[in-house]
């Protein structure tokens, strides 16, 4: 088995972030549903994650030795198979079946359909308790696979997810890091007029948590983050990361809930692929 | 009576815009009735009553288990609360707290979740409820209501925001075709006869109320006699009325999109097995998850069109001894 090679080159990066903003877009105006905004917001963080650090295997995504994802916010379903795509876990061309009757590419990822979903998601705040599962079987195991969790900032008003954070704290798995995608905005709006979640770093830190808050579009930034949190002993680690729901078209940042769960109109479908602009390679579909 | 054709985005109207139309009437007619979400008010259409009456709608965040028990901290001093989500997490996740601190408490919480059933569509399996009848059935003093389109939607919440005690309204994503006009009265426990026959009984909830009428006219060409039921109470059930179709027809058909297992099929099969057993066969998802896709296809693929309900009563009536 041999882990995909990986790279730290930002401007690749950068370049691969376009495509992925690209190819979002798409899917969402293809299968006229879909989650653009939380999944535009997550790009870097995910793209720099997947293609700088993840051990893992295209031609064997079950392989032992790889990194677990957990997509949390398993809505950000069209930023995952983009990526999963693009390196090689299904043929590219799949992306334009997105949401469509009998795909693999479910609304939610779904583990059983997709190669390289660690686990199905979709209904919030239940991935940090999945990722603690493998967090702590792994460390039974002594084995070096870290696990990551890919979090919303709306989706830490569940109960569910201060259990794990508890519960994680308490048993100090340094083999798991929390990405939280913190851009300030939920379904029906901004999170300070719903149920505010600040101060987060305060409250992770309160649940004995290792706390890195960054700009999460700057590559720089997010990967001297993913290096801190995997070199850090003793605690697990959340990389709240500053961003912006929609980020890439400015019609989706500006809507109210950073167009949320829509699919764009025809119009702004045009404008937001022109205002993208073209990638260093053609779209897969 | 209009009928309509399938759940399209163009035609009837959706259970869950009827929903928030009428909910907003009550808000001005009751100063006690208060409104409760989770993130979804501009999906299930609680919205509507939070623009109009702000002081008396709470959107609770991204936590359905702490807004049932909210709800019914509410009820306990006085307020009529409404708590709303998808049925998946207004069921599901909060199952537990909608169990003891709900119904063992006998709280006056009216819970009214959206997006029932495979109609979902393109989200998929993980937001299709198609247990949530039978879990919410499940629940001593738990009442189960699932309309079959707009206009009976707005007179059952009319009713339950009367009514006192725990209630699960069962509403739906898309619009549906209209089935009733105003003259619709609502009875807890009461099932409402939408066809007589006499060859066999088809009982049905919801979305599925419509094509069972089409597949009663259907089968009517074909010279089979039957009787079409809109049994929008599932619990408590119409017992007496699910007998004497027993009685009178000797073979019955459910239809409800949702697992064929403990929903409104189990119901009408636990009923005439104790009373007057007779075959019942039992449209719905054959105990397995939905997926993404289309609504036309998605029902077609999971077996709930009238097609597969005039199917269900050929092989009924075919069982009858
Ligand atoms: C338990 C549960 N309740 C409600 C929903 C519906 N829902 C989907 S996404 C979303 C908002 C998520 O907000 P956030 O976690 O901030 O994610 P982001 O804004 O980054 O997309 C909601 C309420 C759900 N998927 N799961």
């Amino acid at each position: 088995m041999a882990a995909y090679a990986l790279t730290s080159d930002k401007q690749l990066l950068a370049d691969k972030c376009l495509l992925h903003r690209r190819h979002i877009v798409k899917m969402v105006h293809c299968a006229s549903s879909g989650h653009m905004g939380g999944s535009l917001s997550a790009v870097e963080l995910a793209t720099t994650l997947y293609y700088s650090f993840l051990k893992g295997d295209p031609a064997n995504p079950k392989w032992d030795g790889r990194d677990y994802v957990v997509w949390s916010k398993g809505h950000a379903s069209p930023l995952a198979y983009s990526i999963l795509a693009d390196l090689g876990y299904f043929p590219k061309a799949e992306l334009a079946t997105f949401r469509k009757l009998g795909t693999r590419l479910q609304g939610h990822v779904d583990r059983l359909k997709v190669p390289g979903i660690d686990a199905s998601t979709g209904p919030l705040g239940q991935g940090i308790s999945i990722a603690l599962g493998m967090a702590l079987a792994t460390r039974l195991d002594k084995t070096p696979n870290h696990v990551w969790a890919i979090t919303g900032d709306g989706e830490h008003q569940e109960g569910q997810m201060w259990e794990a954070i508890m519960a994680a704290g308490f048993h100090k798995t340094d083999n798991l890091t929390v990405i939280l995608d913190y851009n300030k905005k939920q379904l029906s709006g901004p999170v300070e007029n719903i149920v505010d979640i600040a101060p987060i770093a305060d409250k992770y830190r309160a649940f004995n948590w290792n706390v890195i808050e960054i700009n999460g579009h700057d590559i720089v930034q997010i990967i001297d983050a993913y290096k801190k949190a995997l070199a850090f002993k003793g605690k697990p680690t959340v990389v709240i990361a500053d961003t912006i729901k929609g980020k890439g078209v400015p019609i989706f940042e500006q809507e109210i809930s950073g167009f949320h769960g829509a699919p764009p109109c025809d119009a702004d479908y045009e404008k937001a692929m022109a205002g993208l602009g073209p990638a260093k390679w053609p779209d897969f579909f | 009576m209009i009928l309509m054709a399938g759940p399209s985005k163009g035609t009837g109207i959706a259970t869950r815009d009827a929903y928030g139309e009428v909910l907003a009437e009550l808000g001005s007619e009751n100063p006690d009735i208060v409104v409760l979400d989770a993130d979804l008010s501009t999906s299930t259409k609680t919205a509507v009553f939070g623009k109009k009456f702000p002081d008396r709608f709470f959107d609770m965040g991204i936590a359905e288990q702490n807004m049932i028990g909210v709800a019914a901290g509410m009820s306990f001093a006085g307020k009529i609360p409404f708590a709303s989500s998808f049925a998946m997490f207004a069921t599901g996740r909060p199952w537990e707290q909608v169990r003891n601190i709900v119904c063992h408490n006998q709280a006056n919480v009216k819970i009214v979740a959206t997006h029932a059933g495979i109609t979902v569509g393109e989200d998929g399996a993980s937001h299709q409820a198609l247990e949530d009848i039978a879990i919410m059935r499940a629940i001593p003093k738990m009442r189960v209501i699932h309309p079959a389109d707009g206009p009976s939607t707005k007179k059952i919440i009319r009713a339950v925001a009367s009514d006192v005690g725990p209630v699960y309204v069962r509403l739906s994503r898309p619009k549906f075709p209209v089935i009733y006009d105003d003259s619709y009265e609502f009875k807890m426990g009461k099932g409402t006869v939408l066809l007589d026959g006499k060859d066999c009984a088809i009982i049905a909830v919801g979305y599925e109320v419509a094509e069972a009428l089409k597949a009663a006219e259907t089968l009517k060409a074909e010279g089979i006699d039957v009787a079409v039921i809109d049994m929008a109470c599932i619990k408590p059930l119409d017992d007496a009325r699910v007998e004497s179709m027993a009685r009178k027809c000797g073979a019955i058909v459910t239809a409800e999109e949702h697992n064929i297992l403990g929903g409104l099929g189990g119901a009408v099969a636990e009923c005439t097995g104790s009373k007057y057993p007779v075959p019942v066969v039992r449209v719905g998802t054959k105990d397995t998850f939905g997926e993404s896709g289309d609504i036309p296809s998605l029902l077609e693929k999971y077996g709930l069109t009238s097609r597969h309900i005039a199917e269900a009563v050929k092989a009924a009536i075919k069982m009858k001894k």
